[in-house]
């Protein structure tokens, strides 16, 4: 009976975008330092917050990359001067070949409308006071797109249609929206200039679990469609898996380890990953009863004063004497599997 | 075994200008000594406001408890005083409440806190409460207690408060605590911390502990038995294995096919739940899950299906939980 079917996962693997070889956007040596201040009159700096401290990777057209790690850990910061809304204290962004930080303002216009960005907060980063067909129609205007207001407004219907809403949703304002449609709204917004790259900060980490899918099925399929590239940055490492191609893991504003989805959820060789991967629960009592719960101890210290050496030694069950001074390497343990650890 | 905790058709109703809202309408569950109890189902499905009509927290006006008993160790605690309920809070009930930031009192210290708990509900002297506060501190693993007391809470991490939450509801040696969504406010590793606590605590003192959460993986992993909530209604109830193992319900069965799991490989199919929950004033007289339900029938518009026994202790609130379990049963 077609009717008691049960909803069936499929093993199979969906996702058909092709990756291409070439990267889209490439980080070297990233840092990025804010000063902590003190003193009125003669203002100096007496620290610094070291959010991001000496990260580079590479993600490439089509491939959607996940930034993974707990908050503070630099993640959401990584994006934020990708999408230049920080000035980086050192290191360089490239997009397509291009170093970021020397494009004149027309010139990080342009490259504006290539790059998007979907918030965390389907709440917060919609203006209230403005109309949903203004708030996708808006970077058409500005970026001088659409001058003709018309077609803008055709082209805001079918920007809704695309993500899954109806057109009639433009005359309304976002508190008559429920979160997950609000979402929708932030992700039209971010096709509006039809873009290349999406940086998507915790996209579905402020919905409910049976929105979240929508959601994310929502993001697959314009990935797909559209040939677009993701920075996932997400704390959901269930959800980072099912999305990701490839997945950084950061801690303290460094990554630890960079690998292949599949490989670093099935093999993760730093133990903060383990640890990270051991304290998420799976949805199913027969093989929670089977996992070991070990318990990672202590919290992640203050980004001012971070550890000497290794950033994650006080915690790791693996330290050495060595780990206080030394600041480990990312190196590649098997071919495109990265590790930033002395001991494994 | 005699039933700590027995909820009865439990009703509360909140009334606004937009309509009576039954946030948890018609409501029965139990805890039994020491067990664990989750309670599951997305925001506003009625997990909390069932919680907090234990204690009596609701705020009046706009809500109201209109029916329904809530026998604690025999005793119905909707019939109790004013005075009586108090003495209820905090002693026998304690509750962890989600967000460790606004539940401390920002202005006293974290060791006042504690005592003053102790002091209202035991009467023992100041000093004997400091030295029982240091002890809970230490039982939750909170080192460096004596300094750590004369802290205010801004000076704990969201996980140390958490801690500082749990010591303050097992200061009294209650039978039962309520956890509201403990965790959903702290990062991965230490939820595992804080829930690990937990579980070792309330088994080695032999609490009862009822958990409030979204988060299916954190029933999975803790508890005994789970109540599905949905539109103020329990709509599927047993055991932990028989949830997540045969799920009787369409909505059980849709949240399980929704969520990405961590031990399933990259790109496997999600299946999401069409729509959104409902409008809990607009109900009708209907299954208020049909208008998402992939199995709905003529009969569901019509009549609200009753939570019924689908087998050993299993509970479905649906009409054709019998067609959907069948199929479920033999594929596993």
């Amino acid at each position: 009976m077609s009717v008691v079917s049960a909803p069936e996962r499929t093993e199979a693997v969906t996702v058909s975008t092709p990756v291409g070889n070439e990267p889209i956007i490439e980080v070297k040596g990233l840092k990025m330092y804010f000063p902590i201040s003190e003193g009125v009159v003669f203002t100096r700096k007496v620290a610094e917050v070291k959010a991001v401290d000496g990260i580079s990777f590479h993600i490439r057209k089509g491939e959607t990359f996940g930034l993974v790690g707990e908050s503070g850990c630099g993640k959401t910061t990584t994006g934020r001067c990708i999408l230049q809304l920080e000035q980086a204290t050192e290191g360089q962004i490239f997009f397509e070949g291009v170093n970021i930080a020397e494009l004149d303002r027309r010139e990080l216009n342009a490259l504006r409308q290539k790059i998007q960005v979907i918030f965390q907060d389907p709440y917060s980063s919609l203006n209230p006071r403005m109309k949903i067909g203004d708030i996708i129609g808006e970077p058409m205007r500005v970026h001088g797109i659409e001058p003709d207001a018309d077609k803008r407004q055709a082209r805001v219907s079918e920007l809704l249609s695309i993500c899954g809403l109806d057109p009639k949703f433009a005359d309304r304002y976002p508190h008559e929206m429920s979160g997950g449609q609000r979402q929708r709204v932030g992700i039209g917004r971010a096709l509006a200039l039809n873009p290349e790259f999406i940086i998507c900060d915790e996209p579905v980490s402020a919905l409910d679990v049976s929105i979240q899918a929508q959601v994310i099925n929502l993001l697959e399929d314009l990935r797909d469609e559209f040939g677009l590239t993701y920075l996932f940055i997400a704390h959901d490492l269930s959800v980072v898996r099912h999305l990701c191609h490839r997945v950084a893991v950061m801690y303290l504003g460094k990554i630890v380890e960079l690998a292949e989805c599949d490989e670093l959820y099935d093999n993760p060789i730093h133990p903060y990953t383990q640890a990270l991967l051991a304290a998420v629960p799976v949805p199913d009592p027969e093989i929670e009863s089977k996992r070991e719960h070990t318990v990672m101890k202590g919290e992640v210290p203050s980004p001012i004063n971070p550890p000497s050496g290794c950033v994650f030694h006080p915690r790791c069950p693996l330290a050495v004497e060595g780990c206080r001074s030394v600041v480990p390497e990312l190196r590649e343990i098997k071919p495109g599997h990265w590790v930033a650890c002395t001991e494994v | 075994m005699a039933k700590l905790l027995e909820l009865e058709d439990l009703k509360t109703q909140f009334f606004t200008t937009a309509g009576t809202v039954k946030a948890v309408d018609g409501v029965s569950y139990d805890v039994e000594k020491g067990e664990t109890v989750g309670i599951v189902g997305e925001s506003g499905c009625g997990k909390s406001v069932s919680a907090l009509s234990i204690l009596r927290l609701i705020p009046d006006p706009p809500g109201k408890i209109v029916g329904g008993k809530i026998l604690f160790m025999g005793r119905n605690l909707l019939e109790l005083s004013d005075v009586e309920i108090r003495k209820v809070r905090g002693h026998d009930i304690a509750m962890v409440f989600q967000e460790p930031m606004t539940s401390l009192n920002p202005v006293l210290t974290i060791g006042r806190q504690i005592t003053e708990t102790l002091e209202h509900h035991l009467g023992i002297e100041r000093e004997e409460a400091d030295a029982r506060a240091v002890e809970l501190l230490g039982l939750v693993g909170i080192s460096d207690a004596e300094r750590r007391l004369k802290q205010y809470p801004h000076h704990f991490s969201g996980g140390m408060r958490q801690r500082v939450m749990i010591a303050m509801a097992l200061s009294c040696e209650p039978r039962l605590i309520i956890a509201d969504e403990p965790t959903t406010a702290l990062d991965v590793t230490i939820q595992a911390q804080i829930l690990e606590l937990m579980k070792d605590l309330t088994r080695r003192l032999g609490v009862a502990l009822i958990i409030i959460t979204h988060n299916l993986g954190v029933v999975a992993r803790y508890a005994d038995r789970v109540n599905v909530m949905y539109a103020g209604k329990i709509v599927e109830k047993g055991t932990a294995r028989q949830i997540y193992h045969n799920p009787s319900h369409p909505y059980t069965l849709g949240l399980l096919a929704s969520v990405p799991r961590l031990d399933h490989k990259r790109g496997t199919k999600l299946v999401p739940i069409v729509g959104q929950p409902p409008d809990l004033t607009l109900l009708d007289q209907g299954c208020a899950f049909r208008p998402r339900c992939r199995f709905a029938v003529e009969r569901c518009t019509r009549e609200i299906p009753p939570l019924e026994e689908v087998g050993d202790g299993q509970y479905s609130a649906c009409w054709q939980k019998d067609k959907l379990s069948q199929p479920v049963r033999a594929a596993s």
